[in-house]
């Protein structure tokens, strides 16, 4: 079985967790015997071609037109309608005809639109215009390749699923990491949302990556839950390599570690960590990450006069994030909104306590995590106190914790989305 | 002539003190510790369905079988405290049961705790208050003991036997028994004076547990099928011990499964279908002779399929938790503090130990049925909370003599 794969960024250039999550899911199907064709929009090169092909959207060519996503479609579809018309011929020819027809409507394409595209592949200004190239060369590529399935990860690649599918009639698989509502809460950019709607709407099945999101995608968005399939993700440690690292300061740490964003509840954070260091001396605070609340946390901070015993470290990346790991104590994820939430289980993984949000979807997999509701300052700040001051409680969350993440393997994951493509193509 | 066969039912009634949602902040600032909303609820609540309607029950059963219908009891000092404060109407129909003479009451830790596993004389203490509370409220002193969820060993046993009682209950468990029948009368290991009777779990769980549940093959029983699973275990043995919560009645299976009409029509089958004679816990050790000495070297309790004491000691939180509980025990009998006296004991019942059980991943929805917290975390964050506070008072009460 081969997958056509639409992503928008795979190890080792990520910007978020969902490159990761493309990466171990990728490997995940390649041991469950299924190809992966998978298209990103500016490939360096150094990307893993162990698990998967890797198509670079920049070497194809395709349009250097202005144009929204969704305009793009409307045109596909309105030839495949024009040309599709022909009253009166037998289903066999009929069948013939279309498939030649799709062909060379394709290779017109190329030959109207033949100029190269680069990408940057960055979220930036330009998004929609890169969303909507992509979905032009996303076409072409479909044109070029055989597969049985296409595949697309998130806002930014559905109109080149569906481009595909328009083009060649293969089943589309929309995987949802997070909705606009977990990005942006109620105000909504609407142009993001048509995107999703229409992504989700023309898809044969949409993956979900928890059970939190599935029922935003039925209840925000109206999407049969006939089709809707939760599929947890996982995570892959196999590149991991262990560090030892010491500690500069004598306290406990307790670490936020994300963008500093409305999306993952900094606010909260630092409310909690204000009433624990009321009662409670021997702790340092650290918030790790950027964001447009990066300032605000910082104004705050400094109001509530903790600044002494509150650090920011600025952007993590790579080794650092790791290092930061290895010298906390306490892991905090206060995420207002959180589809899954990879990084508990990072942290998990170095054996440190954490706290999670009940609106995570990572709530939904894991028992060895203490869990609070995201607003809930007073129950944070209180777990956060209980494994400061009750060591037993740290222990027992940092051996079971080890094992459960453990467990969470892209292997069992990956068959049930190999069982998701597999009831498409029946 | 023959000794009849008979069968001793008993009824375990308690309900746990349940903390309040104690913050860190509240720790040396508030004092109280228990959710008196949440108490007084769920008691009214069991009041309505278990325990007023099932001693009506009972009072009527008794008096159609002309008294020949017996039935023991062990009611903790917790909820006899809570049925004081928020259903007296039920410690009045439990001595209206008592009236009848039919009705033996059995002795326990005053506040179900697990001092057996810890501490004798504390244990020794709290089994002495429970025997004044029960002689003051039914007005006969307890000649048999049951301790903690039945919990049981050679140890405990010899202790018990020291105290002056001359029977105990604990739990058939398999991995004891072996080939043996629970359908016997034992004694001690240490002390054969001490009697033991031993729950048939079969029996017992097939009321307490599997009355109401339609995936069992043998649903639904009547009082006539129970009979017949009654004649057929007593092939192996003379005594048949059904053992169970009193919740079981009205709580845990709902009236409308038919609980109440089975439990009215099964001593009327009995009596009239078979040899069988229900008798008290000190009736049948009185009829019927002990047969062997059972060696239970380390605890066993009625709980779960291990039949261990693993439901409220085992994990690091459980072990945390009771350790830093008990090394208080001194000083709490040095403080001489009645407050701290009466928090100490509440704060020992075996619930919240039991909430911070993690074996409920993956066994029995029993664990989270009686489980107010959603994960052992939280249970263990809050009780550690509640301890410091009170580790606080005893050491500024110790400070001020």
């Amino acid at each position: 079985m081969r997958v056509l794969m639409f992503g928008w960024e795979f190890p080792p250039h990520i910007a978020g967790g969902l490159g990761t999550a493309c990466y171990g899911m990728v490997r995940g199907l390649a041991n469950n015997g299924v190809d992966v064709l998978f298209v990103m929009p500016s490939a360096s090169g150094d990307e893993d071609g162990r698990v998967a092909r890797i198509i670079n959207a920049s070497d194809v060519e395709a349009a250097d037109i202005t144009c929204t996503p969704l305009d793009f479609l409307e045109r596909i579809n309105f030839l495949r309608i024009g040309t599709n018309m022909i009253p009166y011929v037998d289903p066999e020819d009929f069948t013939e005809m279309v498939e030649k027809d799709r062909h060379s409507q394709a290779e017109e394409f190329k030959v109207n639109f033949k100029q190269k595209y680069k990408f940057s592949g960055k979220y930036g200004t330009n998004l929609m215009e890169e969303v909507a190239r992509y979905a032009l060369v996303g076409g072409t590529i479909a044109m070029q390749n055989r597969f049985d399935v296409i595949h697309a990860h998130d806002w930014l690649t559905y109109p080149a699923g569906v481009a595909a599918k328009r083009l060649t009639g293969k089943p589309l698989v929309i995987h949802v990491h997070a909705t606009e509502y977990d990005r942006s809460g109620e105000n909504v950019n609407t142009q993001v949302y048509a995107i999703e709607k229409m992504g989700m709407e023309a898809a044969d099945r949409v993956i979900t990556v928890s059970n939190l999101t599935r029922n935003i995608v039925i209840n925000r968005y109206g999407i049969s839950p006939d089709k809707v399939f939760t599929v947890h993700n996982a995570v892959d440690f196999s590149n991991r390599n262990e560090m030892e690292v010491h500690r500069g300061v004598p306290e406990k740490v307790v670490t936020f570690l994300g963008r500093i964003t409305y999306q993952k509840g900094p606010d909260y954070f630092i409310e909690a960590a204000s009433k624990v260091l009321r009662y409670y001396k021997n702790v340092r605070f650290v918030m790790a990450g950027s964001g447009d609340l990066l300032n605000r946390s910082i104004r705050r901070v400094a109001k509530l006069g903790i600044a002494d015993r509150f650090h920011f470290t600025g952007f993590l990346k790579g080794a650092d994030v790791q290092r930061m790991f290895a010298v906390s104590d306490v892991y905090v994820m206060p995420s207002v909104s959180e589809p899954f939430g990879i990084s508990p289980l990072e942290a998990m993984k170095t054996g440190v306590p954490t706290i999670i949000s009940k609106q995570s979807g990572v709530a939904e997999v894991l028992r060895h995590s203490i869990k609070v509701d995201f607003w809930d300052i007073d129950a944070m700040a209180d777990a956060i106190y209980g494994i400061l001051r009750y060591p037993a409680l740290g222990a027992m969350a940092s051996r079971c914790g080890l094992d459960e993440v453990n467990t969470l393997k892209w292997n069992n994951a990956a068959k049930k989305i190999k069982e998701i493509y597999l009831s498409t193509i029946d | 002539m023959e000794t009849k066969p008979s069968i001793c039912i008993y009824f375990q009634v308690h309900q746990p003190d349940r903390l309040r949602q104690y913050r860190f902040f509240d720790i040396g600032n508030d004092h109280h510790y228990y959710d008196d909303f949440a108490n007084r609820t769920i008691l009214r609540r069991v009041a309505e369905r278990c325990y007023l309607p099932m001693n009506r029950l009972l009072l009527d059963v008794i008096a159609a079988c002309g008294k020949k219908f017996k039935v023991a009891f062990s009611i903790s000092g917790s909820v006899i405290e809570q049925f004081e404060a928020y259903a007296p109407e039920v410690l009045d129909s439990f001595r209206e049961l008592a009236a009848t003479g039919c009705v033996e009451f059995i002795a326990e830790t005053y506040s179900h705790t697990l001092a057996s596993l810890f501490s004798m004389s504390e244990f020794e203490k709290q089994v002495k208050l429970h025997s004044n509370l029960v002689t003051k409220y039914f007005g006969k002193k307890p000649k048999c003991f049951r301790n903690t969820e039945l919990i049981y060993s050679d140890e405990i046993g010899a202790a018990v036997s020291r105290m002056g009682f001359s029977c105990m209950l604990t739990e058939g468990a398999k991995h004891i028994l072996g080939w043996k029948s629970p359908n016997y009368v034992y004694t001690n290991a240490v002390n054969p004076k001490l009697k033991l009777l031993l729950r048939n779990f079969t029996l017992s769980d097939d009321i307490a547990f599997r009355f109401s549940d339609r995936s069992w093959d043998k649903w639904p029983v009547d009082a006539d099928k129970y009979v017949a699973w009654l004649q057929d275990a007593i092939k192996d043995g003379e005594v048949i011990n059904l053992f169970m919560d009193y919740e079981t009645f009205g709580e845990h299976q709902s009236a409308s499964t038919g609980i109440f009409e089975f439990m009215r029509a099964l001593p009327e089958a009995v009596l009239s279908q078979t040899d069988f004679e229900f008798c008290t816990p000190s009736q049948v050790i009185k009829k019927h002779q002990p047969v062997a000495p059972l060696n239970v070297p380390f605890p066993i309790s009625w709980a779960d399929e291990e039949r261990d004491t693993t439901a409220w000691l085992g994990n690091e939180l459980q072990n945390e938790a009771s350790s830093k509980l008990y090394a208080l025990t001194d000083k709490v009998i040095a403080a001489e503090d009645p407050e701290l006296s009466k928090d100490f004991l509440r704060l020992q019942e075996s619930d919240h130990f039991y909430y911070m059980c993690t074996k409920f991943f993956s066994d029995g929805a029993v664990h989270n049925y009686f489980n107010p917290y959603d994960t052992p975390y939280e249970a263990f964050i809050n009780y550690m909370n509640v301890l410091s506070d009170f580790i606080l008072r005893v050491d500024r009460r110790l400070k001020q003599e």
